[in-house]
């Protein structure tokens, strides 16, 4: 069971990176968000490596990012002050949240590896002018993709690209069906690293190790109550420490439970929504599945479609509960986060709201969740 | 002491008597008849005129600064905003405003006036979610149209203005007439909307020609004058009326800039800013003008109302002239009102601080400031953005730089001593002296 495999390369991505690059010889682009096409980077043979935080505290974006902007983006921005990514061949930003975006216009200002790029993606996602939109852009980025590679693309590159991407999120999907299960042979934990180790590999070797897993988790079996069953809603999220913790609470305390399914952009956003592969122009493919594809809260108007999503998902994978979750000024969460909590609510999902920092106040909140987890017990449970 | 010759602005009254009809017939557009619609400052405004000369707006940035201006109501929306839920630190105009709905009150007085339908437009993370919000505060029968503008950077910060740039904004315009026509039932009129869109395009470049004559020495303006008359830009920029006025006062203030008439009697010392004032405490304009430091502008009262070009090779920025002549169709008046406002210069900065630093060098060294004051401004995520690369992109071009943190519509988040404390020592580097 290759989780230990998705874990090492979570932990260490940079020796990863480093070491691909050495082996294959090609360039590695850093990417600041979910709505970069790595389709189109794929049929380049570029590397797109998602920057994630450290979650250690810093005090090196002070002067370069006003505090008020979110925990994430500054811990993004100290991985590239730090030089952590000084092996980077560029990097590239698809237009989502201004938060992120000042990470990436301070690493362009101040450690700009020599190729930086600005997708323009389109939030009105809800028009039928985006997708044409966004194709054009596309052509812009290819552009500039050719003099970073001097290299220019076919048609069978982008599909040869989109089909290396298809084919990591129905892995990836598949795996997560086995999360509906009663007892479910894979944590939260494990999703977690099996979904960001994807940002931090080439997808060609992340898929063989899924797929073996995969195919391992017919027979697997956890030896542990799985307790209550939780949701994660939100923004960004990768607190390894914080799904730990509410995954071993069981084994401390009168109340259990797993995360069973997420609504950020950690995992299902980001790999839920396949590119339509039969025919057609694939530039338009790719264009048509990041603006069909759930949305961040940013892009989710006027109609808010998330909502049936979360209940979706709530409903497939049997939630108890479900943990609101937000990146302390996180402003596009934040406009959504009293309709999503009433709509849960209304649907008869309880709800519990957590604003989370660079690092985890993993005590405090500990004690917090556990409350959660009380209200969720009917009267059978207490008596 | 003063030192040159000074007079109140002879249109001041007439501003006033602008602004108070403004609002005075977004809240009884319905008794006459009309109808009422809500959205950003910087929607494209010319559009819903197309329905009639009766169809009036209320754009939610002012109406949300008006509110701050008033510090015990403001905090009264401010709460009601909290306890429905919503996080204190998201745009202060926009918890402003939808406390206004909230608690159903009118800034003005009486109930707050529900529109008839939103049309906005968005940019920053915020500007769709205000309005989608609001229409669900209102009972969710508020139908809304918001057009996206977030297509990318406009020369010379990009090699040129993409054709399909324009297209996807002028697209959404054109498919937002056939909205409108559908939630309203009414016919839209091709020519209101075409007069509309140009004299958009008029108010516009003339405010650019009027924030030219603060160039003088003394300033004919100061800023927070300025606050009473960009605005008119922010209200309504296709409003004809409007446009007239701008043309007005640009003779008044070229008069007082020809025959040396100062906003500040005693300016020693002329510094700008960037962004929104925290509006509860406009005094702070008037305590350095005590100094005889008089603020010219910013490129928020120059850039958000004013449309121009900037000058790489000069670095200096020159007002955007009117097209060659008036858009004759439907389409034709949607792409150059998309062509027109994605040059904007407070839309660049969302793309890149650099854009909004060579910006502001460019009105530093070309309007003569000796300094510049940036607000750390806990209230707008989009207009604070990149702004401590600003900060370092300004000092690295040799402008002497002040911060202060605060919030624009919420005073809970500006504390006044401290800030007059920064502001005495950074006067006193600027060579002025405390005053007798």
């Amino acid at each position: 069971m290759p989780f230990k495999q998705f874990q090492e390369w979570y932990d260490k991505r940079h020796e990863y990176q480093t070491d691909w690059k050495k082996r294959t010889g090609g360039k590695i682009v850093g990417t600041f968000c979910t709505y970069v096409p790595e389709e189109i980077f794929y049929a380049f043979d570029v590397l797109p490596v998602r920057i994630l935080g450290s979650h250690e505290i810093q005090d090196v974006t002070e002067p370069h990012l006003f505090a008020m902007f979110c925990p994430f983006c500054r811990d993004v921005l100290a991985q590239g002050l730090k030089g952590r990514y000084s092996y980077l061949d560029g990097i590239v930003l698809a237009q989502s949240c201004i938060h992120l975006r000042q990470a990436f216009t301070s690493w362009d200002i101040h450690k700009n590896p020599g190729w930086s790029y600005f997708l323009p993606m389109p939030n009105h996602v809800q028009s039928p002018r985006s997708v044409p939109f966004l194709a054009g852009e596309y052509k812009l980025l290819i552009a500039r993709l050719e003099e970073l590679t001097g290299r220019s693309i076919t048609d069978d590159d982008l599909r040869r690209g989109i089909e290396i991407m298809n084919r990591m999120r129905r892995t990836m999907k598949s795996i997560f069906e086995y999360r509906k299960q009663d007892s479910p042979p894979v944590t939260g934990v494990e999703a977690m690293y099996l979904a960001c180790s994807q940002f931090f590999t080439d997808a060609r070797e992340w898929i063989p190790a899924a797929e073996e897993t995969l195919g391992a988790l017919k027979t697997r079996k956890l030896d542990r109550d799985p307790g209550k069953r939780l949701l994660l809603v939100g923004s960004e999220n990768d607190e390894i420490d914080f799904i730990q913790m509410v995954e071993t609470l069981g084994e401390r305390e009168s109340v259990g439970a797993t995360v069973v399914i997420e609504e950020h952009c950690t995992t299902t956003r980001y790999f839920w929504d396949e590119v339509e592969e039969n025919g057609g122009d694939p530039l338009t493919a790719i264009a048509a599945r990041y603006v069909n594809r759930t949305a961040c809260p940013t892009k989710d108007w006027p109609q808010r479609t998330r909502l049936e999503r979360i209940l979706q998902f709530a409903r497939d994978f049997k939630v108890d509960g479900a943990i609101v979750i937000q990146q302390k000024f996180c402003d596009p969460h934040e406009a959504d986060i009293p309709f999503v909590r009433k709509f849960l609510e209304e649907n008869g999902i309880p709800t519990y709201f957590l604003e989370f920092d660079v690092t985890t106040p993993v005590g405090p909140f500990s004690i917090r969740v556990e409350a959660f987890l009380e209200t969720l017990d009917t009267e059978d449970d207490l008596f | 002491m003063a030192e040159y010759p000074t007079e109140p602005l002879k249109c001041w009254q007439k501003a006033k008597e602008l602004r108070n009809e403004y609002y005075r017939s977004y809240e009884q557009a319905r008794d006459k008849g009309g109808l009422r619609w809500s959205g950003s400052a910087w929607a494209f405004d010319a559009v819903p005129v197309g329905l009639g000369r009766d169809v009036r707006c209320i754009t939610g940035e002012p109406y949300g600064a008006s509110c701050a201006f008033d510090k015990p109501l403001s905090s009264k929306y401010l709460k009601a905003a909290e306890n429905y839920g919503f996080a204190r630190d998201l745009c202060s105009y926009m918890r402003n405003y939808w406390g206004s709905i909230i608690l159903d009150e009118y800034a003005f007085g009486g109930k707050f006036p529900k529109p008839d339908f939103s049309w906005s437009q968005h940019i920053c993370c915020s500007h769709a979610k205000w309005y989608q919000n609001a229409c669900e505060l209102e009972g969710g029968d508020v139908p809304l149209y918001v057009v996206d503008v977030g297509a990318g950077a406009c020369p010379p910060f990009e090699s040129e203005m993409h054709p399909h740039r324009i297209d996807y904004v002028a697209g959404q315009l054109m498919d937002g007439i056939d909205w409108l026509e559908k939630v309203t039932g009414r016919q839209f009129n091709d020519e209101l909307f075409l007069e509309a869109a140009w004299n958009d395009m008029r108010s516009t470049s003339r405010w650019a020609e009027i924030c030219m004559l603060n160039r003088n020495t003394p300033a004919p303006l100061d800023e927070k004058s300025i606050y009473s008359l960009y605005v008119f830009g922010v209200l309504e920029k296709s409003n004809g009326d409007f446009a007239d006025f701008y043309d007005e006062l640009y003779e008044e203030v070229k008069d007082r800039a020809e025959r040396g008439i100062a906003a500040v009697p005693n300016e020693k010392v002329r510094w700008m800013s960037d962004t929104q004032p925290p509006w509860g405490f406009l005094k702070i304009y008037r305590y350095m003008e005590e100094w005889g430091a008089v603020s010219v502008g910013s490129l928020y009262t120059y850039g958000l109302t004013g449309m121009w070009i900037y000058d790489a090779e000069r670095n200096d920025l020159k007002p955007r002239p009117l097209p060659e002549r008036r858009p004759r169709t439907r389409e034709e008046g949607c792409r150059m009102l998309a062509d027109w406002h994605l040059g904007k210069p407070e839309y660049q900065h969302f793309y890149h601080p650099e854009y909004k630093t060579k910006m502001m060098d460019a009105i530093a060294k070309n309007w003569n400031c000796d300094g510049i004051i940036l607000h750390y401004n806990r209230g707008c995520e989009g207009l604070s953005t990149g702004i401590a690369e600003n900060r370092l992109g300004l000092l690295k071009r040799g402008n002497k730089v002040m911060t202060y943190e605060g919030n624009m519509g919420d005073e809970r988040e500006f504390d006044e001593t401290a800030t007059i404390n920064r502001i005495d020592i950074f006067l006193e580097t600027l060579g002025l002296r405390r005053p007798a």
